[in-house]
Protein backbone atom coordinates (compact mmCIF):
# COMPACT_ATOMS: atom_id res chain seq x y z
CA UNK A 1 0.00 0.00 0.00
CA UNK A 2 1.02 3.38 -0.90
CA UNK A 3 3.23 5.24 1.72
CA UNK A 4 0.99 8.17 3.38
CA UNK A 5 -2.19 6.42 2.60
CA UNK A 6 -2.59 3.74 4.96
CA UNK A 7 -1.25 4.50 8.62
CA UNK A 8 -1.01 1.54 10.71
CA UNK A 9 -2.21 2.80 14.53
CA UNK A 10 1.39 3.05 16.20
CA UNK A 11 1.43 1.53 19.36
CA UNK A 12 5.33 2.01 19.79
CA UNK A 13 6.90 5.08 21.72
CA UNK A 14 8.86 7.72 20.18
CA UNK A 15 12.50 7.68 20.37
CA UNK A 16 14.41 9.25 23.57
CA UNK A 17 17.27 9.54 25.39
CA UNK A 18 17.02 7.40 28.75
CA UNK A 19 18.57 8.66 31.86
CA UNK A 20 18.67 6.46 35.26
CA UNK A 21 18.96 8.38 37.86
CA UNK A 22 21.16 7.37 40.87
CA UNK A 23 20.27 9.84 43.27
CA UNK A 24 17.29 12.80 43.84
CA UNK A 25 20.01 15.70 43.25
CA UNK A 26 21.15 13.62 40.06
CA UNK A 27 17.11 13.46 39.02
CA UNK A 28 16.33 17.00 39.44
CA UNK A 29 20.09 18.23 37.44
CA UNK A 30 18.37 15.74 34.99
CA UNK A 31 15.05 17.71 35.27
CA UNK A 32 16.85 20.87 35.36
CA UNK A 33 18.46 20.83 32.01
CA UNK A 34 15.73 19.39 29.77
CA UNK A 35 12.65 21.54 30.69
CA UNK A 36 10.02 20.45 29.01
CA UNK A 37 11.45 18.09 27.09
CA UNK A 38 12.03 15.84 30.11
CA UNK A 39 9.84 12.97 31.60
CA UNK A 40 10.04 11.71 35.07
CA UNK A 41 9.33 7.66 34.65
CA UNK A 42 8.23 6.26 38.05
CA UNK A 43 6.09 3.52 37.41
CA UNK A 44 5.46 3.95 33.91
CA UNK A 45 1.16 2.90 34.53
CA UNK A 46 0.25 6.13 32.97
CA UNK A 47 3.26 7.23 30.86
CA UNK A 48 4.10 5.25 28.86
CA UNK A 49 0.43 3.88 27.68
CA UNK A 50 0.25 7.75 26.61
CA UNK A 51 3.94 6.76 25.10
CA UNK A 52 2.70 3.97 23.12
CA UNK A 53 -0.14 6.03 21.83
CA UNK A 54 1.87 9.12 21.56
CA UNK A 55 0.24 11.37 23.32
CA UNK A 56 3.29 11.75 25.05
CA UNK A 57 5.96 12.23 23.48
CA UNK A 58 9.25 13.36 25.74
CA UNK A 59 12.84 13.55 24.28
CA UNK A 60 14.08 12.33 27.64
CA UNK A 61 13.21 10.01 30.56
CA UNK A 62 14.69 10.56 33.50
CA UNK A 63 13.78 7.10 35.49
CA UNK A 64 13.77 7.67 39.53
CA UNK A 65 12.88 4.07 40.08
CA UNK A 66 16.52 3.15 41.01
CA UNK A 67 15.86 5.61 44.14
CA UNK A 68 15.08 3.28 46.80
CA UNK A 69 15.43 6.45 48.70
CA UNK A 70 12.36 7.59 47.84
CA UNK A 71 11.04 4.09 48.95
CA UNK A 72 9.69 4.86 52.52
CA UNK A 73 6.93 4.93 54.96
CA UNK A 74 7.30 6.56 57.80
CA UNK A 75 5.16 7.65 60.96
CA UNK A 76 6.44 11.10 62.57
CA UNK A 77 4.22 11.98 65.53
CA UNK A 78 0.68 12.76 63.78
CA UNK A 79 1.88 12.80 60.61
CA UNK A 80 2.46 9.71 58.00
CA UNK A 81 5.30 10.24 54.99
CA UNK A 82 5.07 8.61 52.11
CA UNK A 83 8.28 8.99 49.90
CA UNK A 84 7.10 9.24 46.37
CA UNK A 85 8.11 5.86 44.79
CA UNK A 86 5.98 3.98 47.28
CA UNK A 87 3.79 1.84 45.16
CA UNK A 88 0.35 1.12 45.39
CA UNK A 89 0.48 -2.56 46.60
CA UNK A 90 2.24 -1.10 50.03
CA UNK A 91 -1.58 0.06 50.80
CA UNK A 92 -3.59 -3.33 50.03
CA UNK A 93 -2.81 -3.59 54.01
CA UNK A 94 -2.94 -1.09 56.57
CA UNK A 95 0.04 0.37 56.60
CA UNK A 96 -0.70 2.62 60.07
CA UNK A 97 -2.84 1.94 62.85
CA UNK A 98 -6.35 3.53 63.26
CA UNK A 99 -8.76 5.13 60.20
CA UNK A 100 -6.32 6.33 58.15
CA UNK A 101 -4.44 3.22 57.20
CA UNK A 102 -7.76 2.17 56.73
CA UNK A 103 -9.00 4.11 54.54
CA UNK A 104 -5.67 4.10 52.68
CA UNK A 105 -6.44 0.39 52.35
CA UNK A 106 -10.39 0.66 51.08
CA UNK A 107 -9.19 3.17 47.96
CA UNK A 108 -6.08 0.80 47.32
CA UNK A 109 -8.07 -1.82 46.19
CA UNK A 110 -9.70 0.14 43.46
CA UNK A 111 -6.39 1.14 41.83
CA UNK A 112 -6.15 -0.77 38.65
CA UNK A 113 -5.87 -4.33 39.21
CA UNK A 114 -2.82 -6.23 41.03
CA UNK A 115 -0.41 -5.52 38.08
CA UNK A 116 -0.62 -2.05 37.63
CA UNK A 117 -0.58 -1.81 42.31
CA UNK A 118 2.59 -3.80 41.62
CA UNK A 119 4.23 -1.12 39.61
CA UNK A 120 2.59 2.25 40.12
CA UNK A 121 3.59 4.71 42.74
CA UNK A 122 1.84 6.81 44.75
CA UNK A 123 3.96 9.95 44.10
CA UNK A 124 3.58 8.82 40.41
CA UNK A 125 -0.97 9.37 40.76
CA UNK A 126 -0.27 12.30 42.42
CA UNK A 127 1.70 13.93 39.55
CA UNK A 128 0.08 12.45 36.78
CA UNK A 129 -3.44 14.18 38.27
CA UNK A 130 -6.12 11.94 36.52
CA UNK A 131 -8.96 13.38 37.88
CA UNK A 132 -10.62 9.83 38.91
CA UNK A 133 -7.31 9.00 40.55
CA UNK A 134 -7.94 7.55 44.05
CA UNK A 135 -4.92 8.75 45.40
CA UNK A 136 -5.37 12.06 44.36
CA UNK A 137 -8.88 12.11 46.42
CA UNK A 138 -7.40 10.76 49.52
CA UNK A 139 -4.54 13.59 49.52
CA UNK A 140 -7.59 16.23 48.81
CA UNK A 141 -9.69 14.80 51.97
CA UNK A 142 -6.81 14.44 54.26
CA UNK A 143 -5.33 17.81 53.42
CA UNK A 144 -2.14 16.55 52.22
CA UNK A 145 1.40 18.73 52.19
CA UNK A 146 3.55 17.69 49.11
CA UNK A 147 7.29 18.30 48.79
CA UNK A 148 9.33 18.96 45.50
CA UNK A 149 12.68 18.95 44.81
CA UNK A 150 13.85 21.33 42.33
CA UNK A 151 17.48 22.49 41.13
CA UNK A 152 16.78 25.91 43.05
CA UNK A 153 16.02 24.00 46.09
CA UNK A 154 12.35 22.64 46.83
CA UNK A 155 9.03 23.92 48.15
CA UNK A 156 5.61 22.05 50.07
CA UNK A 157 2.68 22.51 48.06
CA UNK A 158 -0.79 21.61 50.21
CA UNK A 159 -3.03 19.50 48.28
CA UNK A 160 -5.66 21.77 47.80
CA UNK A 161 -3.17 24.22 45.53
CA UNK A 162 -1.81 21.07 43.63
CA UNK A 163 -4.54 20.13 41.33
CA UNK A 164 -4.98 22.42 39.13
CA UNK A 165 -7.23 20.59 35.88
CA UNK A 166 -7.29 17.19 33.80
CA UNK A 167 -3.54 15.96 34.06
CA UNK A 168 -2.14 19.54 35.52
CA UNK A 169 -1.20 20.53 38.98
CA UNK A 170 1.20 22.71 40.18
CA UNK A 171 4.15 20.81 39.55
CA UNK A 172 6.83 22.63 37.33
CA UNK A 173 8.67 20.81 34.56
CA UNK A 174 12.31 20.87 36.52
CA UNK A 175 10.39 19.77 40.00
CA UNK A 176 10.13 16.32 41.24
CA UNK A 177 7.89 15.86 43.68
CA UNK A 178 9.65 13.65 46.38
CA UNK A 179 7.41 13.40 49.34
CA UNK A 180 3.95 13.04 50.05
CA UNK A 181 2.70 14.13 54.44
CA UNK A 182 -0.59 12.65 55.32
CA UNK A 183 -1.73 14.58 58.60
CA UNK A 184 -3.84 11.14 60.04
CA UNK A 185 -6.96 11.06 61.49
CA UNK A 186 -7.79 11.23 64.88
CA UNK A 187 -7.87 7.31 66.05
CA UNK A 188 -12.08 8.02 66.66
CA UNK A 189 -12.53 9.33 63.10
CA UNK A 190 -15.06 7.73 61.06
CA UNK A 191 -14.40 6.64 57.54
CA UNK A 192 -15.78 5.68 54.04
CA UNK A 193 -14.63 4.90 50.20
CA UNK A 194 -17.32 4.27 47.96
CA UNK A 195 -17.12 4.14 44.21
CA UNK A 196 -18.66 3.01 40.97
CA UNK A 197 -17.14 1.92 37.28
CA UNK A 198 -18.32 -0.32 34.51
CA UNK A 199 -15.72 -3.07 35.47
CA UNK A 200 -13.64 -3.98 38.08
CA UNK A 201 -9.89 -2.21 38.09
CA UNK A 202 -11.13 0.46 35.75
CA UNK A 203 -11.31 4.19 36.48
CA UNK A 204 -14.18 5.25 38.00
CA UNK A 205 -17.19 7.36 36.75
CA UNK A 206 -17.37 8.77 40.07
CA UNK A 207 -15.97 8.16 43.80
CA UNK A 208 -16.84 9.71 47.29
CA UNK A 209 -14.24 9.53 50.26
CA UNK A 210 -15.57 10.37 53.35
CA UNK A 211 -14.39 11.24 57.23
CA UNK A 212 -16.03 12.74 59.90
CA UNK A 213 -15.99 12.26 64.14
CA UNK A 214 -19.57 11.50 65.99
CA UNK A 215 -18.41 10.98 69.16
CA UNK A 216 -22.16 12.13 71.27
CA UNK A 217 -24.46 11.35 68.11
CA UNK A 218 -23.25 14.24 66.24
CA UNK A 219 -21.50 14.83 63.30
CA UNK A 220 -17.76 16.94 63.72
CA UNK A 221 -15.01 17.79 61.71
CA UNK A 222 -17.11 16.23 58.44
CA UNK A 223 -15.16 16.02 55.20
CA UNK A 224 -16.26 14.99 51.69
CA UNK A 225 -14.15 14.59 48.88
CA UNK A 226 -15.38 13.49 45.45
CA UNK A 227 -12.99 12.09 42.05
CA UNK A 228 -14.20 11.20 38.69
CA UNK A 229 -16.65 14.00 38.28
CA UNK A 230 -14.99 16.85 37.48
CA UNK A 231 -11.23 18.37 35.88
CA UNK A 232 -9.61 16.93 39.44
CA UNK A 233 -10.26 16.04 42.69
CA UNK A 234 -13.02 18.41 44.76
CA UNK A 235 -14.08 18.97 48.38
CA UNK A 236 -17.74 19.05 48.68
CA UNK A 237 -17.48 22.09 50.72
CA UNK A 238 -21.16 23.33 51.04
CA UNK A 239 -21.79 19.46 52.06
CA UNK A 240 -19.03 19.33 54.89
CA UNK A 241 -20.65 22.94 56.21
CA UNK A 242 -24.25 21.12 56.28
CA UNK A 243 -23.22 18.11 58.11
CA UNK A 244 -21.28 19.79 60.76
CA UNK A 245 -23.16 19.72 64.07
CA UNK A 246 -26.22 17.67 62.66
CA UNK A 247 -27.14 14.07 64.11
CA UNK A 248 -24.90 11.02 62.23
CA UNK A 249 -28.08 10.02 60.84
CA UNK A 250 -28.93 7.94 57.40
CA UNK A 251 -31.68 11.47 56.72
CA UNK A 252 -28.44 14.15 57.70
CA UNK A 253 -26.51 11.57 55.12
CA UNK A 254 -28.91 11.95 52.54
CA UNK A 255 -29.49 16.04 52.78
CA UNK A 256 -25.41 16.28 52.59
CA UNK A 257 -25.64 14.32 49.69
CA UNK A 258 -27.97 16.21 47.65
CA UNK A 259 -25.96 19.37 48.67
CA UNK A 260 -22.92 17.67 47.46
CA UNK A 261 -24.61 16.65 43.98
CA UNK A 262 -25.95 19.97 43.62
CA UNK A 263 -23.07 21.94 44.67
CA UNK A 264 -20.75 20.28 42.23
CA UNK A 265 -19.71 21.26 38.37
CA UNK A 266 -19.84 17.72 36.95
CA UNK A 267 -18.89 16.94 33.20
CA UNK A 268 -20.26 14.87 30.72
CA UNK A 269 -18.52 12.92 28.69
CA UNK A 270 -18.99 9.30 26.26
CA UNK A 271 -18.77 7.62 29.60
CA UNK A 272 -21.67 9.15 31.48
CA UNK A 273 -23.57 12.57 31.08
CA UNK A 274 -23.25 15.44 34.02
CA UNK A 275 -26.95 14.66 35.05
CA UNK A 276 -25.51 10.85 35.92
CA UNK A 277 -22.43 11.41 37.58
CA UNK A 278 -24.78 13.67 40.03
CA UNK A 279 -26.74 10.76 40.38
CA UNK A 280 -23.93 8.98 41.12
CA UNK A 281 -22.12 11.29 43.76
CA UNK A 282 -25.68 11.70 45.50
CA UNK A 283 -25.61 7.86 46.16
CA UNK A 284 -22.02 7.17 46.29
CA UNK A 285 -21.59 10.05 48.94
CA UNK A 286 -24.56 8.83 51.05
CA UNK A 287 -23.30 5.27 50.89
CA UNK A 288 -19.75 6.60 51.87
CA UNK A 289 -21.38 8.28 54.76
CA UNK A 290 -23.81 5.51 55.79
CA UNK A 291 -20.34 3.15 55.86
CA UNK A 292 -18.29 5.34 57.91
CA UNK A 293 -20.92 4.87 60.59
CA UNK A 294 -21.95 1.59 60.57
CA UNK A 295 -17.96 0.29 60.86
CA UNK B 1 14.46 14.11 15.35
CA UNK B 2 17.42 11.91 15.31
CA UNK B 3 18.57 8.16 15.17
CA UNK B 4 19.30 7.38 18.73
CA UNK B 5 21.84 4.85 19.43
CA UNK B 6 21.14 1.67 20.99
CA UNK B 7 22.35 0.47 23.63
CA UNK B 8 23.14 -2.91 25.24
CA UNK B 9 21.34 -4.53 28.08
CA UNK B 10 21.47 -7.99 29.65
CA UNK B 11 18.33 -9.46 30.44
CA UNK B 12 17.74 -12.59 32.75
CA UNK B 13 15.36 -14.36 31.56
CA UNK B 14 14.24 -17.42 33.02
CA UNK B 15 17.44 -18.10 34.55
CA UNK B 16 19.35 -17.14 31.39
CA UNK B 17 21.42 -13.95 30.28
CA UNK B 18 20.21 -12.41 27.36
CA UNK B 19 22.70 -9.86 25.51
CA UNK B 20 20.98 -7.78 23.22
CA UNK B 21 21.15 -4.15 21.79
CA UNK B 22 17.94 -2.22 21.61
CA UNK B 23 16.74 1.42 21.77
CA UNK B 24 15.38 2.91 25.02
CA UNK B 25 12.33 3.15 23.39
CA UNK B 26 12.09 -0.76 23.13
CA UNK B 27 9.79 -2.22 25.52
CA UNK B 28 10.59 -5.07 27.49
CA UNK B 29 7.44 -7.16 25.56
CA UNK B 30 8.88 -6.16 21.81
CA UNK B 31 12.86 -7.27 23.67
CA UNK B 32 11.72 -10.65 24.70
CA UNK B 33 9.62 -11.17 21.71
CA UNK B 34 11.77 -10.29 18.70
CA UNK B 35 15.37 -9.66 20.60
CA UNK B 36 15.36 -12.59 22.72
CA UNK B 37 12.65 -15.06 20.25
CA UNK B 38 10.47 -15.77 23.16
CA UNK B 39 7.55 -15.21 21.65
CA UNK B 40 5.06 -16.72 24.44
CA UNK B 41 4.85 -13.54 25.46
CA UNK B 42 2.15 -11.73 23.51
CA UNK B 43 0.62 -8.69 23.27
CA UNK B 44 -2.56 -7.57 22.85
CA UNK B 45 -3.32 -3.85 23.82
CA UNK B 46 0.22 -2.07 24.35
CA UNK B 47 -1.23 -0.02 26.67
CA UNK B 48 -1.79 -2.29 30.29
CA UNK B 49 -5.36 -3.22 29.94
CA UNK B 50 -5.82 -6.64 28.63
CA UNK B 51 -2.57 -8.26 30.36
CA UNK B 52 -1.72 -10.41 27.70
CA UNK B 53 2.07 -9.44 28.03
CA UNK B 54 2.02 -10.50 31.81
CA UNK B 55 5.47 -12.16 33.12
CA UNK B 56 7.05 -12.25 35.99
CA UNK B 57 9.51 -9.39 37.34
CA UNK B 58 11.30 -10.35 40.37
CA UNK B 59 8.59 -12.71 41.33
CA UNK B 60 5.69 -10.07 40.79
CA UNK B 61 3.28 -10.22 37.94
CA UNK B 62 3.37 -7.07 35.87
CA UNK B 63 2.54 -5.59 32.28
CA UNK B 64 5.73 -6.02 30.16
CA UNK B 65 4.56 -3.95 27.46
CA UNK B 66 4.25 -0.71 30.20
CA UNK B 67 8.30 -1.17 30.94
CA UNK B 68 11.59 -0.58 28.86
CA UNK B 69 14.07 -3.41 28.23
CA UNK B 70 16.63 -0.61 29.72
CA UNK B 71 15.07 -0.33 33.05
CA UNK B 72 15.35 -4.10 33.49
CA UNK B 73 19.11 -5.10 33.35
CA UNK B 74 19.14 -7.10 37.15
CA UNK B 75 15.79 -8.10 37.33
CA UNK B 76 15.25 -11.74 37.65
CA UNK B 77 12.50 -11.76 34.90
CA UNK B 78 10.71 -15.00 33.85
CA UNK B 79 8.36 -15.43 30.79
CA UNK B 80 5.71 -18.80 30.02
CA UNK B 81 8.47 -20.77 28.20
CA UNK B 82 9.92 -21.01 32.05
CA UNK B 83 6.49 -22.82 33.49
CA UNK B 84 6.92 -26.60 31.57
CA UNK B 85 9.57 -28.87 32.79
CA UNK B 86 10.44 -30.14 29.36
CA UNK B 87 7.54 -32.01 27.85
CA UNK B 88 5.88 -31.90 32.04
CA UNK B 89 3.35 -29.54 32.18
CA UNK B 90 3.21 -27.00 35.17
CA UNK B 91 0.40 -27.52 37.42
CA UNK B 92 -1.24 -24.29 36.01
CA UNK B 93 -0.72 -25.46 32.56
CA UNK B 94 -1.95 -28.60 33.57
CA UNK B 95 -5.11 -27.13 35.08
CA UNK B 96 -6.00 -24.99 31.95
CA UNK B 97 -5.62 -27.86 30.32
CA UNK B 98 -7.90 -30.13 32.44
CA UNK B 99 -10.89 -27.63 32.67
CA UNK B 100 -10.97 -25.92 29.31
CA UNK B 101 -8.73 -23.03 30.68
CA UNK B 102 -8.28 -21.86 26.98
CA UNK B 103 -10.31 -21.68 23.56
CA UNK B 104 -7.87 -19.83 21.53
CA UNK B 105 -5.00 -19.06 23.94
CA UNK B 106 -4.10 -15.52 23.32
CA UNK B 107 -4.81 -14.59 26.61
CA UNK B 108 -3.16 -17.63 28.09
CA UNK B 109 0.43 -16.73 29.00
CA UNK B 110 -0.82 -13.69 30.41
CA UNK B 111 -2.95 -15.46 32.72
CA UNK B 112 -0.46 -17.97 33.75
CA UNK B 113 1.93 -15.92 34.69
CA UNK B 114 -0.64 -13.99 36.83
CA UNK B 115 -1.68 -16.51 38.43
CA UNK B 116 2.25 -18.23 38.76
CA UNK B 117 3.34 -15.05 40.67
CA UNK B 118 0.19 -14.40 42.54
CA UNK B 119 -0.44 -18.11 43.46
CA UNK B 120 3.67 -18.46 44.48
CA UNK B 121 2.98 -15.71 47.39
CA UNK B 122 -0.49 -16.49 48.37
CA UNK B 123 -0.85 -20.35 48.02
CA UNK B 124 -5.01 -20.27 49.85
CA UNK B 125 -6.43 -17.45 48.46
CA UNK B 126 -10.36 -16.96 48.78
CA UNK B 127 -12.55 -16.74 46.59
CA UNK B 128 -13.35 -12.89 46.46
CA UNK B 129 -9.57 -12.46 46.52
CA UNK B 130 -9.20 -14.85 43.36
CA UNK B 131 -11.58 -13.30 41.15
CA UNK B 132 -10.42 -9.95 42.07
CA UNK B 133 -7.07 -10.87 40.99
CA UNK B 134 -8.21 -12.67 37.92
CA UNK B 135 -10.19 -9.87 36.91
CA UNK B 136 -6.94 -8.15 35.99
CA UNK B 137 -6.75 -10.05 32.34
CA UNK B 138 -8.89 -9.92 29.48
CA UNK B 139 -10.56 -13.35 27.80
CA UNK B 140 -12.59 -12.72 24.86
CA UNK B 141 -13.22 -16.20 24.44
CA UNK B 142 -13.05 -18.74 27.04
CA UNK B 143 -14.91 -17.14 29.36
CA UNK B 144 -14.07 -16.86 32.84
CA UNK B 145 -15.85 -19.68 34.85
CA UNK B 146 -13.19 -21.89 33.72
CA UNK B 147 -10.35 -20.02 33.71
CA UNK B 148 -10.96 -19.42 37.91
CA UNK B 149 -11.70 -23.29 37.90
CA UNK B 150 -8.63 -23.90 36.43
CA UNK B 151 -6.60 -21.98 39.01
CA UNK B 152 -8.74 -22.90 41.57
CA UNK B 153 -7.51 -26.47 41.20
CA UNK B 154 -4.16 -25.28 40.51
CA UNK B 155 -3.86 -24.08 43.46
CA UNK B 156 -4.96 -26.94 45.35
CA UNK B 157 -2.63 -29.66 43.09
CA UNK B 158 0.45 -26.81 44.00
CA UNK B 159 -0.33 -26.67 47.69
CA UNK B 160 -0.75 -30.69 48.04
C1 LIG C 1 -5.10 -0.68 33.06
C2 LIG C 1 -4.84 0.44 34.02
C3 LIG C 1 -5.82 0.77 34.96
C4 LIG C 1 -5.59 1.81 35.87
N1 LIG C 1 -6.57 2.11 36.77
C5 LIG C 1 -6.37 3.10 37.67
C6 LIG C 1 -7.36 3.42 38.64
O1 LIG C 1 -8.42 2.82 38.71
N2 LIG C 1 -7.09 4.42 39.51
C7 LIG C 1 -5.90 5.12 39.46
O2 LIG C 1 -5.70 6.01 40.28
N3 LIG C 1 -4.96 4.84 38.57
C8 LIG C 1 -5.16 3.84 37.67
N4 LIG C 1 -4.18 3.58 36.75
C9 LIG C 1 -2.96 4.43 36.70
C10 LIG C 1 -1.94 4.01 37.72
O3 LIG C 1 -2.42 4.18 39.03
C11 LIG C 1 -0.61 4.77 37.61
O4 LIG C 1 0.28 4.04 38.36
C12 LIG C 1 -0.59 6.19 38.10
O5 LIG C 1 -1.58 6.99 37.49
C13 LIG C 1 0.75 6.87 37.77
O6 LIG C 1 1.76 6.43 38.60
P1 LIG C 1 3.12 5.86 37.98
O7 LIG C 1 4.04 5.69 39.13
O8 LIG C 1 2.82 4.68 37.16
O9 LIG C 1 3.62 7.12 37.14
P2 LIG C 1 4.17 7.26 35.66
O10 LIG C 1 3.25 6.62 34.69
O11 LIG C 1 5.60 6.87 35.62
O12 LIG C 1 4.10 8.85 35.52
C14 LIG C 1 2.87 9.54 35.38
C15 LIG C 1 3.14 11.04 35.24
O13 LIG C 1 3.61 11.60 36.46
C16 LIG C 1 4.94 12.12 36.32
N5 LIG C 1 5.66 11.74 37.54
C17 LIG C 1 5.70 10.49 38.10
N6 LIG C 1 6.38 10.52 39.26
C18 LIG C 1 6.78 11.81 39.45
C19 LIG C 1 7.52 12.47 40.48
N7 LIG C 1 7.96 11.80 41.57
N8 LIG C 1 7.76 13.80 40.35
C20 LIG C 1 7.30 14.48 39.26
N9 LIG C 1 6.58 13.90 38.26
C21 LIG C 1 6.33 12.58 38.35
C22 LIG C 1 5.48 11.49 35.05
O14 LIG C 1 6.46 12.30 34.46
C23 LIG C 1 4.24 11.36 34.21
O15 LIG C 1 3.92 12.57 33.60
C24 LIG C 1 -4.37 2.54 35.83
C25 LIG C 1 -3.39 2.20 34.90
C26 LIG C 1 -3.62 1.17 33.98
C27 LIG C 1 -2.56 0.84 32.98
S1 LIG D 1 -0.38 -5.90 25.86
FE1 LIG D 1 0.32 -5.36 27.82
S2 LIG D 1 -1.52 -5.19 28.90
FE2 LIG D 1 -2.27 -5.53 26.89
S1 LIG E 1 -8.62 -18.02 25.20
FE1 LIG E 1 -9.03 -16.69 23.53
S2 LIG E 1 -8.77 -14.75 24.46
FE2 LIG E 1 -8.71 -16.05 26.15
Amino acid sequence: MAPGYYTPALMKPAPFDYHQARSVAEAVTHLGEYGYEAKVLAGGQSLVPAMNFRLARPAVLVDINPLDELDYLEEDGDTLRIGAMVRHVAFERPVTEGPTGRLLTMAAHHVGHLPIRIRGTFGGSLAHADPAAEWCVIALLLDAELSTRSPSGGRDIPAGGFFQTVFTTALEPEELLVEVRLPKLASHTRVGFQQFSRRAGDFALAMAAVAFESDDGRVANARIALGGVSDRPLRAGEAEQALEGQPATDESFRAAAEIAALEIDAIGDIHGSAGYRRDLVRALTRRALEQAIAA
Amino acid sequence: MSERTKVEVTLAVNGRPYRVRVEPRRTLADTLRDDCGLTGTHLGCEHGVCGACTILADGQPVRACLMFAVQCEGMDLRTVEDLADGDRLHPIQQAFWDNHGLQCGFCTPGFLMLAAGYLEQNPDPGEDELRAVLSSNLCRCTGYQNILKSVRQAAEVMRA
